[in-house]
């Protein structure tokens, strides 16, 4: 016997069960293509921040701006240099063009610190100048996505690809940016090179209407704080991965136990147990890359699905911005495969290495596969208890996100591993209970079954766990942050004035109108080594009563107010050790005690509430324009539009605080569509692996459901009670999944959240929704089971009867 | 000082990018709607101190040989160049006259480099005939109320150099070739082109260690013209070397890949009477080469004019005076030895 004819022979049972192949092949792809598509999501997402971190951006740069807020002029530019300051203009503004608004800015290339399209780099110590970008119509830089939106617009010099331009935006010569924004010799900023000159004359000397900003914290900073969003979907890609292979275990298992009559005929032709292993092991490895071809495609569906959404998460919860398109890089199908083939190597290995040891005349029977050693349940359960016990171990001395990820990791697995125990438990138990014979028989017969169909209510489980895990987490997320925003949105308007004049004639108007006017300003700041803001806050009941604050001091509010302490937000209390009664440095007023720490959900950066005469100490030079306006709420919209219409603000410019609350819950909204997509696909694996691993047992249980046929039970009454036994193993399974959910959700909220995003949150239940999932859990079961069921409602006595007759 | 061709290449950069990939043969030959130099101009002064908006390119380029009390030697360089895109100027920033400086300070063992550069129409650069102001953000080469450019202020700083010289004229102003219209290659290309070359120096260095008190001597090249090299150009060497005798020396070679060089010479006597040497009178034999990122750069010479009795060698003071500046080159003091001694400046393009 050679190694091609068994080979033959081998393939030829999956031509026979074309049904088997498909679910193999299926479950390996989803596993893969749910693998494939969240590294694809996170490489994209790398990328794009790689990409923005080299964007193009005036703000990249420390600036100069004026103190008034008004344009400053080409004389200014000029006194700067002739002082010695490397400076550069930068006019910037918004245009229509073809309906589009772009944000166009204009640089000066000749002295503009960065290095573009504008100038041409050859190595040398500075870049020379891309002539056709300032002379003539000039050029008009853009990325190739905007100049695909801008193909027939008119109004603009020729357009240039440049990939480092944001996307909208348009970069021009600033002698272009005068004529296009209608702004003839005026400058918003002027950008600091990095390196100064010696001997510039004191920037005091040259003006006193000049503020320094300091240059925006690179992109590297989104980078950093996406990382914890992109282990989590890591994390979810990994569950899914480990599910599927639940499914290809199942599969390939099936696959071997009914081929163990060829196995022996195969042996005993000639064929080495060495040659058997290796045409079975070619013959996985051909499967496997198949599968993982089919899920690289679906990796790549998946990813182009829910990148969008990603993209929306990643925007909403840290500002970071991706590009919502995918790429098809030649590196996925590398790595695809690669997990493919692993995967199925692991989910085969067991198998593979009994055929390896078994006798040539070995018993075929089938029932084989189903019995589990009494040694390996024993072993699978020490497993469990150890994965739990260092689950626990590191819950204690851990710590770190990847900890906190490890952490929960071990302790799904070992509850999975746990389950078959827990579930041999709950069958003995009743079995004690059953009275009648063929309610002990379904006792025993279930038990029996365990064993076939663990490793598909293990997946049950994990799924189902997730999911009450996250919809836990979210929805007390959800349930907070609405309650937070109520709190901290506590004016009905928050308004924002353009100028000094302006200020003082609203402030005026509102006189008599607003129950109270409450004014606003933040500043950047550095926050012990953190970059951050400061807040001014006034001294006002509507925030005594209901700014959201985790613990205090007494008397905190006057202190504040006085000047003699500062608020703290949770992420700098943790971000830096600080609690009650420490200090924290503040630019120009010194260290100042905390009296009191407040949530802060959805905000990345660090911040500090100061009362408002401290912030005029800290920022002298930011004005006050932003105000909270306390009205009746039955004047709230007349307010609103009259102030737009005497004082012609923008609809940006007065806000009714339940717009704001709108869009910061269609924000989170957003964030959260993508764990629930990947929470679907999970459970529809789970789903997929009930069914495969019911419909290897229907056809294996033939022998152990013909004896109880013969004794009287009708077909019929045999698949419900198989129905049945189905709803009843995914009703277990349910409950179980519930505490190690709740488990879960605890270790989201109180581990991983704080590590990823600085605050923690009170945890709450959802009945509701547990009751929701179990009850989706049945119907998955339901179905799963269904076609087994219907299967054994109609199969042929005869096929019953034969069971006798093949005896083994 | 000689002709400070490799603005050109500047300028055929500025102009088109791409010609420098295509070595300095590519370099465009035209000058359309230009003002272009005309044999037997005369000179009117002060004005012609000042810019030439009408000209395609010109410069204004100071090398000053200088020596520490305790013996150290150093070079520094001010140089501002003006390029046009068309020939007119107007207000703001749609002005196409583009201005750049670049600054050096060379050690015996350092090489310190600064370049900026503005557009013209704003007032963060230009240059004015009288009193004399040439000028580019803080660095400036002043002088005067009616005095020309016989005293000049010289100052400029980088991140890690800044300097402030005085400079003293003792002699007149010179002009090279046909009175001031000087001859750039066999086919007639030229430049109106005149030095002073008899300043005497004093001032102060800043250098990272601390400030360093000097004297010594300098020497400024006014050049403008609007036609670059011709097409079979690869780039130059030029030499200003002032001799212990007070005769001074103006020497280029301007290199053509078939070998023919050009070169074209001025002997300057102690009273600033110029003897103009044409083509073939002085020869340039490279004696050592120096590894600079690369490229390997001549950095000491064999100069002779059998005519004149000058068999020199040249050497620089730092061989990797290397400018490192959106056009390279290489620019820095030398000493000379042979049949006359002194000190001087080497400029050398094209060896990229």
């Amino acid at each position: 016997m050679t190694f091609w004819p068994a080979l033959t022979v081998l393939f030829s049972h999956w031509r026979r069960r074309p049904g088997q192949l498909a679910t193999l092949l299926l479950g390996l792809s989803l596993a893969t293509g749910l693998w494939t598509g969240v590294q694809a999501i996170n490489a994209e997402a790398k990328n794009s921040y790689a990409a923005s971190a080299e964007q193009i951006a005036p703000e990249q740069f420390a600036s100069l701006v004026s103190q008034d807020g008004k344009p400053l002029s080409i004389a200014d530019f000029v006194a700067l240099r002739q002082g010695g300051w490397r400076v550069s203009p930068v006019l910037r503004g918004q245009l229509e063009v073809g309906g589009r608004s772009l944000d166009i800015i204009g640089i000066e290339p000749l002295t503009t610190p960065f290095s573009f399209g504008a100038t041409d780099q050859r190595g040398g110590g500075t870049p020379a100048i891309n002539l056709d970008f300032l002379s003539g119509a000039g050029q008009a830089l853009v990325n190739s996505t905007t100049a695909e939106r801008l193909v027939d617009a008119e109004g603009l010099p020729p357009l240039v690809i440049a990939p480092s331009v944001p996307s909208d935006t348009v970069l021009v010569d600033i002698s272009i940016a005068e004529q296009l924004l209608e702004r003839s010799g005026e400058i918003d900023r002027l950008m600091l090179a990095a390196e100064q000159p010696l001997l510039r004359v004191p920037l005091t000397e040259i003006s006193q209407s000049l503020r320094l900003i300091e240059p925006r914290e690179p992109a590297a900073d989104a980078a950093q704080l996406t990382d914890s969003f992109h282990l989590s979907l890591t994390a979810f890609g990994f569950l899914s991965f480990a599910v599927g292979l639940f499914i290809v275990h199942a599969s390939v298992g099936l696959a071997f136990e009914q081929r163990r009559a060829t196995f022996r005929t195969l042996r005993t032709l000639g064929l080495s147990a060495r040659g058997l292993t290796g045409a079975l092991a070619v013959e996985l490895l051909v499967l496997a890359l198949v599968a993982g071809g089919f899920g690289v495609v679906l990796g790549y569906v998946i990813a182009a699905f829910l990148l969008p959404d990603v993209a929306a998460t990643l925007r909403g919860l840290y500002g970071a911005d991706i590009s919502g398109q995918p790429a098809l890089r030649p590196e996925w199908w590398a790595r695809g495969l690669a997990i493919a083939l692993i995967g199925t190597f692991v989910a085969a290995a067991g198998s593979l290495w009994n055929i390896m040891r078994l006798p040539v005349l070995a018993s075929a029977q089938p029932r084989a596969w189903a019995m589990q050693t009494v040694g390996s349940a024993r072993a699978q359960t020490a497993l469990a208890v150890s994965g739990l016990v260092l689950s626990a171990l590191l819950l204690a001395f851990g710590s770190g996100l990847p900890s906190a990820f490890a952490t929960l990791a071990l302790f799904l697995i070992g509850c999975a591993l746990l389950l078959p125990f827990v579930f041999r438990l709950v069958l003995k138990f009743g079995e004690a209970q059953a009275r009648s014979a063929l309610a002990q028989w379904f006792w025993a017969d279930m038990r029996q079954q365990i064993r076939g169909l663990s490793l598909a209510l293990m997946a049950l489980l994990l799924a189902l766990a997730a999911n009450v895990g996250v919809s836990t987490m979210v929805g007390s997320f959800r349930t907070t942050f609405t309650g937070w925003l109520d709190q901290r949105l506590v004016a009905e308007i928050y308004l924002r004035v353009e100028s000094d004049e302006q200020r003082r004639a609203v402030l005026q108007w509102l006189d008599g109108r607003a129950d109270a006017v409450l004014p606003i300003a933040r500043t950047d700041a550095t926050l012990a080594g953190h970059p951050g803001e400061i807040f001014a806050m006034a001294n006002h009941p509507t925030y005594r009563e209901k700014w959201p604050l985790l613990s205090a001091r007494d008397d905190h509010w006057d202190d504040l107010a006085s000047g003699r302490s500062v608020l703290i937000n949770e992420q700098l209390s943790l971000r830096a050790g600080l609690g009650l009664g420490d200090a924290i440095m503040l630019p120009r007023v010194g260290e100042l005690p905390i009296t009191a720490i407040y949530s802060d959900y959805g905000n990345p950066a660090v911040q500090v509430i100061v009362g408002l005469d401290t912030f005029s100490r800290i920022a002298p030079e930011t004005p006050f324009r932003q105000f909270a306006l306390r009205v009746p709420p039955d004047r709230v919209s007349a307010t609103i539009a009259e102030l737009r219409a005497h004082f012609g603000l923008s609809a940006e410019a007065v806000i009714d605080q339940s717009g704001i609350k709108q869009f910061s819950l269609r924000v989170f909204d957003r964030t959260f569509l993508v764990t629930d997509a990947l929470n679907v696909l999970t459970f529809a694996v789970a789903g997929l692996a009930i069914f495969t691993s019911l419909l290897t047992l229907g056809g294996m249980r033939l022998p152990q459901l013909a004896p109880v046929w013969a004794l009287g039970l009708t077909r019929s009454q045999l698949a419900w009670l198989e129905l049945a036994r189905a709803l009843l193993l995914a009703v277990l399974t349910a409950i179980l999944a519930i505490p190690v959910g709740l488990v879960l959700a605890w270790m989201l909220l109180a581990l991983v959240n704080v590590e990823a995003f600085g605050w923690r949150l009170p945890m709450l239940l959802f009945p509701l929704d547990y009751l929701r999932l179990g009850a989706l859990a049945l119907v998955a079961a339901g179905i799963a089971a269904a076609i087994p069921a219907w299967r054994l409602s109609r199969i042929a006595p005869a096929d019953l009867v034969k069971v006798f007759a093949h005896e083994r | 000082m000689s002709a400070r061709f490799w603005a050109v290449i500047l300028v055929a950069l500025l102009l088109a990018a791409q010609a420098f990939a295509q070595g300095f043969g590519g370099l465009g030959t035209r000058a359309e709607g230009f003002a272009v130099p005309q044999r037997g101009t005369p000179f009117t002064f002060p004005r012609d101190h000042g810019a030439h908006p009408n000209y395609r390119i010109e410069w204004w380029y100071l090398t000053s040989n200088l020596r520490a009390e305790d013996g150290t030697e150093y070079g520094i360089q001010w140089t501002l160049f003006r390029t046009a895109m068309e020939p007119r100027t107007e207000d703001g920033w749609t002005s196409p006259q583009l201005w750049m400086g670049h600054a050096a300070l060379t050690t015996p063992d350092k090489h310190y480099v600064a370049e900026v550069r503005a557009r013209g129409g704003t007032g963060q650069a230009g240059v004015s005939a009288a009193p004399f102001l040439a000028q580019i953000d803080n660095w400036v080469l002043q002088g005067e109320p009616g005095q020309g450019i016989n005293t000049l202020t010289a100052k400029a700083s980088g991140t890690d150099f800044a300097f402030d010289l005085k400079l003293n004229a003792d002699g007149p102003l010179v002009f090279h070739g046909d009175d001031g219209y000087s001859v750039k290659s066999q086919s007639g290309q030229a430049s109106y082109y005149y030095s002073q070359p008899f300043y005497t120096a004093e001032g102060t260095l800043m250098l990272p260690d601390g400030p360093v008190e000097v004297t010594g001597t300098a020497w400024l090249d006014r050049e403008w013209s609007s036609q670059p090299l011709a097409a079979n150009q690869r780039g130059w060497d030029w030499v200003s070397l002032n001799f212990g005798t007070g005769e001074k020396l103006m020497a280029f070679r301007l290199r053509r890949g078939d070998g023919a060089d050009f070169t074209s010479a001025s002997w300057i006597a102690p009273d600033g009477r110029l003897e103009a040497l044409p083509n073939g009178a002085v020869s340039f034999t490279p004696l050592e080469l120096t590894d600079i990122a690369g490229r390997n750069v001549p950095t000491s010479w064999h100069i002779r004019a059998p005519e004149r009795g000058l068999d020199i060698e040249v050497e620089a003071l730092n061989n990797q005076a290397w400018m490192n500046t959106s056009v390279p080159y290489w620019e820095g003091p030398v000493r000379i030895f042979g049949s006359h001694a002194g000190r001087g400046y080497l400029e050398m393009t094209g060896y990229e």
